[in-house]
């Protein structure tokens, strides 16, 4: 198999907060390899950004990892000998992009300092060669007029031509593994469209691993080899992309795609999943799923682990078996293909 | 840049206009200097003349277009007080006051900023606790009594430094201090509240993740935005300090700037050097004004000045 870039083992993550303490990550086990693209999918809330930000080390009070282990090409992260390593990674070999590029960028600087600073700080480039290595990415990116973008600040720039200045910004160093928050969930659909088609293209010339965290199914379609379900802190079920739109076990991941809108607007029966997702302040009884699930049975007040199922891994007593539907994958697979 | 400049210096212009008239109006409220300059047993012509002498039998209005057409001229007029020019008077004593102000708006900054800003990098911790204890404690204490109590100290119980004066260095500590303490401790409350709340913005996550450097991040992307309120902040408490507490803090240190002179120049009821002092004061304001806005356009590109 693939070389493991980044492994997240049995993540624990708490805040502490005035109410309490938010356990927002449960447990959470990942893994992505070299060239690998990963989606990270489930409701806003379910943990996605506190997972993927405790990989990057950005957790800081009132969050604390409290368990688990992250590891970074076999080597942990955290501990006193894993925070220097992790200073060495961060923005070089993992590098991380958000949803709003507008407030991820700082309005106070041109987007050219912002992209040499990197470059001067890690590759200890001088003024020029970081001039000349950021005109480079802003082309390699798809922005139109580098030279003059260079000089703009971000508010003079659009929401879509943002996205690409932080994603010239996360790749300026080479990483090797890009986290991308919830990208395009701050754009309007046709901009989002040409954002995935350029990270997949990327991807493919770069040989970049991605997690790709979204709250929509339609975005990892296309896009994703694997794709893991978080619910309430904890990964629910997870399995190649193909498998998890062709047959959804976890009844989350089902509700979850009859959720998700046809790109093309032409929607038939969008069901939301009723109720409202568990509270973190609360340690979990049984399955965090049961009070929202359709097919919940007595069974389901007991705790239930992720358990391999044939090729995939679900944490259901009652799993579906066979395709939901022959024509999702139709539905969104030209979403990022040209 | 250069029309908004311009565009700007006319509003300057017309704000030291409305200065001129309340300043004139007002001046001719307080008191009448022909009681001052003139003995007691003063006769009625003698009054009379004295006021033909002074311009002052004329028309009201007469007096005022005078009084700008002198001012346009760069003449303040003659002090009743001293018989010479006002504004020689003033640049005599301008110099020793925006000496003493900026050296106290220079160490409050110069405390403020760093305060706020290491108490901001925990908030709620220890650091964080003491910084909010002391300005709120120091924030409570009135100028005057603040001053008085370092001349007690340092002065007389301690004799390490001169209680008033403005001989040498050591004679500025006390005034500059006194001067400094009340604008420090605004201004760590809202560099410590403003650089909090830029911590915590999304740019702040994008620049560590980038991995740069804390020093880097705080100090350069969280610090630039935090500069326009806390300059702003600034700004309004080096006004203050200039335009009035100088008077009190100059009076309690016998410092001999614009403020102890001003003082004098009321209770001698000298009317025109205090309109002079007044306007001259105006005049630095609302250059001092301008020259902060184009500061703050430098500062954030997105600020339009029109
Ligand atoms: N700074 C914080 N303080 C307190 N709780 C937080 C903080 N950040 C995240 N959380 C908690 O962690 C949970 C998961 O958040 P997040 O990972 O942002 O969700 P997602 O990205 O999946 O929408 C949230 O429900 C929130 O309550
Ligand atoms: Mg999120």
């Amino acid at each position: 198999m693939t070389q493991k870039l980044l492994e997240i083992d049995n993540l624990e993550v708490h805040f502490t907060t005035r109410r309490g303490v938010v356990r927002a990550v449960r447990g959470v086990s990942l893994s992505v390899g070299k060239g690998e693209t990963l989606g990270l999918v489930g409701e806003s809330g379910s943990g996605k950004s506190v997972t993927s930000q405790a990989a990057m080390g950005l957790v800081h009070i009132p969050g604390e990892i409290v368990g688990g282990d992250i590891r970074w090409k076999g080597q942990s992260l955290l501990g006193p000998e894993g925070h220097p390593l992790s200073r060495r990674i961060r923005g070089r070999e993992m590098a991380m992009i958000f949803q709003d590029a507008m407030t991820s960028l700082n309005p106070l600087f041109t987007c050219g300092q912002q992209i040499t600073e990197v470059l001067r700080y890690h590759r200890k480039m001088n003024k020029a060669q970081a001039q000349a290595r950021a005109l480079e990415l802003f082309e390699l990116v798809g922005i139109s007029a580098p030279l003059e973008r260079l000089n703009q600040y971000p508010f003079e720039m659009s929401g879509g031509m943002r996205q690409r200045g932080m994603i010239a910004m996360a790749l300026a160093c080479e990483p090797e593994l890009l986290i991308a928050d919830e990208p395009t969930t701050a754009l309007d659909v046709t901009i989002q469209a040409q954002i995935l088609e350029l990270l997949q293209d990327l991807q493919k010339r770069l040989d970049l691993s991605i997690i790709m965290i979204t709250h929509d199914l339609g975005v990892v379609a296309g896009l994703c080899d694997r794709v893991a379900v978080m619910y309430g802190g904890q990964i629910v079920e997870e399995a190649s992309a193909d498998e998890i739109f062709s047959h959804p076990a976890h009844p989350y991941t089902m509700g979850l795609l009859r959720s998700t809108p046809r790109i093309d607007g032409k929607d038939d029966r969008m069901v939301s999943i009723a109720g409202s997702p568990p509270d973190l302040l609360q340690a979990q009884q049984g399955c965090a799923f049961a009070s929202r699930c359709p097919s919940r049975k007595a069974e389901c007040s007991r705790d239930v682990q992720l358990k391999e199922m044939a090729s995939r891994q679900v944490a259901c007593r009652f799993p579906f078996s066979g395709p939901w539907s022959r024509d999702f994958k139709e539905r969104t697979d030209h979403i990022g293909t040209r | 840049m250069g029309r908004i400049l311009l565009l700007r210096s006319w509003h300057g212009l017309i704000v030291i206009m409305g200065v001129t008239i309340v300043v004139f109006v007002v001046t001719r409220m307080i008191g009448d200097p022909v009681d001052i300059m003139l003995p007691l047993e003063a006769t009625a012509e003698q009054r009379a003349a004295f006021e033909h002498q002074l311009g002052l039998d004329r028309p009201i209005l007469v007096q005022f277009f005078d009084y700008v057409w002198s001012l346009a001229q760069f003449d303040l007029g003659d002090s009743l007080w001293q018989n010479r020019p006002a504004l020689e008077i003033i640049l005599e004593r301008l110099p020793l006051t925006l000496y003493l102000c900026f050296s106290a708006i220079a160490v409050a900054v110069l405390v403020a900023v760093p305060m706020g800003v290491i108490a901001a990098l925990k908030p709620g911790g220890i650091i964080d606790k003491i910084t909010v204890l002391l300005s709120l404690g120091a924030l409570s204490v009135p100028q005057f009594w603040l001053g008085l109590l370092f001349i007690m100290v340092f002065a007389v119980q301690l004799g390490w430094l001169p209680a008033g004066g403005a001989a040498s260095f050591k004679h500025l500590i006390l005034p500059a201090l006194t001067l400094a303490i009340p604008t420090m401790t605004r201004l760590v409350m809202v560099v410590r509240s403003q650089m909090m709340d830029e911590l915590n913005a999304q740019y702040v996550k994008t620049a560590e993740a980038k991995g740069m450097p804390l020093f880097r991040i705080v100090g350069l992307h969280a610090m630039r935005n935090c500069a326009v309120p806390v300059m702003t902040l600034t700004a309004w408490e080096f006004i203050r300090i200039l335009s009035g507490y100088t008077v009190v803090v100059e009076t309690v240190f016998a410092w001999p700037g614009l403020g102890l002179i001003a003082l004098q120049a009321i209770e001698r009821q000298d009317l025109v050097l205090l309109q002079a002092i007044v306007f001259v004061i105006a005049v630095i304001v609302v250059v001092f004004n301008l020259a902060v806005d184009i500061i703050y356009k430098v500062i954030d590109p997105r600020i339009k000045l029109d």
